[in-house]
């Protein structure tokens, strides 16, 4: 260890002290916890990897007249939608699984904040998983199957949808993440949630409820067609049961709790 | 500056903190006492904004620590040395704090390199830390807002002897430029080499506080005699307290004059007679944290009457 002491007074103002970390820096910060360490960078690459797996697969099965970018398209934003919710959740719940929310929270006391940036850089991260997915379908497509008539027929809504899609997911991991505060049961409940939901729903009683508040199919058909006014007015109901809501409760949740762990 | 006012904290229907009531003035290091459990922890979360008191007040460089607009570069936190990322990389894990509170990045090379953790250690992720490696990367972090305030859990748990006095050093030199210190500990012997002030907290209530000669306002004398006997007497007939101690020697509590005097009185000869402030010091720090259980509390509870109480 080094024996050198520092001999400088104990620093009387001087710049930067005194002012609040800006909400564009907590964002790069929180961006940066999602990439630095070993399981976040993982699941990134892991992200870009299946992408191009399954697109490639996707291509080489099939007929190449239906290797439309809408038909590809579903494929492949698969591996991100299913895996950006549990980077999500691991955002939120690595501060208490790995208890840095001591530190994360003591340098940035108000807690809603965090929480704001943590929702944003996730969203930023949502959309750049968006723009990777889009960009490896498209490519995919003009590679295999170049000249198909109609290949990019409703390119645009459906790009609009996805990221409607993924943002979504996104959101839904984080809050469930605040709510649970524990990575592994809100993995669980991710997956476990809408599948449950889904057969609870799928009784006759429910037949009229069903298409109101089942999330997974509502963003399910995002990224299959163009959605109708009417399937848009499903998906904003059940966003708002199973996004909106967990949110507040999770917001809820954060600013209020201890952290003691 | 640090000031709390009647902290009071109830977890899970127990009191773990009650009516803890300090300052801590800059210049000085403050040792806070305790046994595990007793209401340390509680007591600097609560400090930081961390954990929400049920009553009384904290204060810090003259206000909420929560209104600091930035306050990883006033007041520098250790609260456990293991809370990191354990997939992130150590000069990682500071360079993110850094990057929060806008610190630029030269500096995370300078404390990694006062901290003594080389470009090896720098590189691997904290997981692979041992616990004395993680709590200098905890020095580090604590260190790295160029900080007026330091407060710190237990900072001495994992350090080898060289680490502590390394330690010592650095928290004196803090001090002596102005610097506000709080640190605590379970064990006596590492606040009592490098604090100011003492505070000891049991069960969840400040026991005592007050500079090391303030807290041993009662002094005792080891002696040791050839006819014990006829110094149990003598003590006795003067009046004083004596217990027995390691060795044949006999803890008389009084200043070593008066044990003298009251020798003399019965002609009983010394063969020693030594002041013993360190077993007096480590003995009120048992009895003050074990609730009383002593045999000799009430005599404790007469020379510090302040204490009254506190101990039931």
């Amino acid at each position: 260890m080094s024996t050198t002491t520092l001999t400088a007074p104990i620093r009387v103002n001087t710049a930067g002290v005194h002012a609040r970390p800006g909400l564009g820096r907590l964002v790069a910060v929180e961006l940066r916890k999602m990439v630095d360490t070993r399981a976040g960078f993982r699941l990134q690459v892991a992200m870009v990897a299946l992408t191009v797996v399954v697109v490639v697969v996707r291509l080489l099965v099939g007929d190449a007249a239906h290797h439309t970018f809408q038909s590809v398209l579903d494929a492949g934003l698969q591996p991100s939608a299913v895996l950006l919710p549990v980077l999500g959740i691991l955002l939120v719940t690595s501060e208490w699984s790995q208890r840095t929310g001591l530190i994360t929270f003591a340098l940035v006391p108000v807690r809603s904040r965090l929480l704001g940036a943590k929702l944003i850089a996730s969203l930023l991260l949502a959309v750049a998983m968006l723009a990777m997915s889009i960009t490896v379908v498209a490519a995919g497509v003009l590679v295999a199957s170049p000249g198909v008539e109609a290949t990019w027929s409703d390119a645009a809504p459906l790009i609009g949808q996805s990221a409607v899609n993924l943002t979504a997911g996104m959101v839904v991991g984080v809050a469930l993440g605040a709510i649970l505060l524990a990575s592994a049961p809100a993995i669980v409940l991710l997956f476990a949630l809408p599948a449950s939901w889904m057969a609870v729903v799928s009784l006759p009683v429910f037949s009229g409820v069903a298409p109101w508040t089942d999330y997974a199919r509502a963003l399910g058909q995002m990224t299959e067609k163009v959605m109708s006014a009417t399937q848009w007015a499903h998906a904003g109901t059940s966003l708002t049961i199973w996004m909106v809501l967990p949110l507040l409760i999770g917001a809820w949740r954060i600013t209020r709790r201890e952290i003691a762990s | 500056m640090i000031q709390t006012n009647g902290l009071t904290k109830q977890l899970g229907g127990r009191t773990v903190v009650s009516n803890v009531t300090f300052r801590c003035e800059p210049g000085t290091v403050t040792g806070f006492l305790g046994p595990n459990g007793a209401g340390k922890t509680t007591t600097m979360r609560m400090l930081v904004g961390l954990s929400e008191p049920d009553s009384g007040t904290a204060r810090i460089l003259g206000g909420r620590y929560r209104d600091l607009p930035n306050p990883g570069r006033r007041v520098g936190i250790l609260l456990d040395a293991s809370a990191q990322h354990a997939g992130r990389r150590g000069r990682e894990a500071l360079a993110v704090s850094a990057h929060t509170m806008g610190v630029p990045a030269q500096r995370v090379d300078a404390l990694l390199e006062l901290v003594g953790l080389d470009e090896t250690a720098a590189r691997r992720r904290v997981g692979k830390y041992s616990l004395g490696m993680r709590q200098r990367l905890g020095f580090a972090h604590a260190l790295l807002g160029d900080p007026e305030v330091l407060i710190l859990d237990e900072p001495a748990n994992g350090l080898d002897p060289q680490g502590m006095r390394w330690m010592r050093g650095l928290l004196r030199n803090f001090a002596d430029r102005g610097g506000t210190v709080l640190l605590s500990s379970h064990l006596l012997a590492e606040v009592e080499a490098v604090a100011d002030r003492m505070m000891i907290i049991g069960g969840g209530r400040i026991q005592a506080q007050g500079t090391r000669a303030e807290l041993l306002t009662e002094s005792r004398t080891i002696v040791e005699a050839d006819d014990l006997a006829g110094l149990d007497a003598a003590m006795h007939r003067g009046g004083l307290a004596t217990h027995p101690a390691d060795g044949d020697r006999r803890l008389v509590e009084a200043e070593p004059e008066v044990v003298a005097r009251a020798a003399m009185a019965d002609g009983v000869v010394l063969r020693r007679l030594a002041p013993a402030e360190d077993a007096g010091l480590e003995r009120l720090f048992f009895e003050l944290t074990t609730g009383g259980a002593s045999p000799q509390s009430p005599q404790t509870d007469s020379i510090h009457p302040e204490l009254a109480g506190a101990t039931a």
